[in-house]
């Protein structure tokens, strides 16, 4: 059985490499590539197998996963300048792929400690309705 | 539902008779219903999405068995923000 549960987080980022000219960076990345950054309503998917158990009926604790999902990702993430307020982001451009390792990378802190047998098999991310990255780790 | 596109009607399955299955199976009995009181088996198991999930299966896929087709997954959505899916015991 998987359950999935989705959360929301508002950022900004801005997409640029330092490998790439000014000119290359802009072409590559166009309008993301803009100096101030733009924003995006993000929507977070985490996606947990394991068995049902039989005494409650639930693979696992929801107010649980909401509590490590919170303070391992969603606070940290929201309403912030990813660039410049997110360590991970330093010297990492901050496009959904890598955003999607990033948040698989913290989730996976102290998973087994707080859900055991329960394992995390896929982070989707909605950067907009027309773009979404999926990282399977099943 | 999965499997492979019959060759003359172009359809793995009818879905005119898929939809009534599903109200026969589980819209009509379920829909506006008081889940522990009016709908067996959740007068004795407790009607979380997982189990719910899993009575979907119980009823939809014995009738959803063809030679080119089977179901393939149950997702159930308990709100927006918090979906099952289910694809029978293999995946437990």
């Amino acid at each position: 059985m998987i359950v999935t549960r989705r959360y929301k987080f508002s950022a900004s980022h801005r997409l640029h490499v330092p490998q790439l000219s000014d000119s290359e960076n802009r072409q590559l990345f166009g309008k993301c590539n803009y100096p101030h950054g733009h924003g995006h309503d993000y929507v977070l998917e985490v996606s947990v197998r394991g068995p049902v158990d039989s005494a409650t009926g639930r693979v696992l604790n929801i107010r649980a996963l909401d509590r490590h999902v919170r303070d391992k990702v969603v606070d940290i993430f929201d309403h912030r300048d990813m660039n410049h307020d997110i360590s991970d982001f330093a010297a990492l451009v901050p496009t959904t792929e890598n955003i999607s390792t990033v948040v698989d990378k913290r989730l996976r802190e102290g998973w087994e400690r707080t859900f055991g047998d329960c394992k995390l098999v896929r982070i989707r991310i909605q950067e907009t309705r027309r773009n979404t990255f999926e990282l399977n780790t099943q | 539902m999965q499997g492979d596109p019959d060759p003359v009607t172009g359809m793995i399955y009818d879905l005119k008779r898929l939809k009534e299955v599903i109200n026969e199976e589980i819209v009509d009995p379920m829909d506006h219903r008081h889940l522990n009181r009016e709908v067996p088996p959740f007068d004795r198991i407790i009607p979380t999405p997982e189990n719910i999930a899993r009575e979907l299966w119980r009823r939809l896929e014995p009738r959803l068995r063809l030679s080119n087709a089977r179901l393939h997954n149950v997702r159930l959505y308990e709100t927006e923000d918090l979906y099952v899916d289910y694809a029978g015991e293999a995946s437990e």
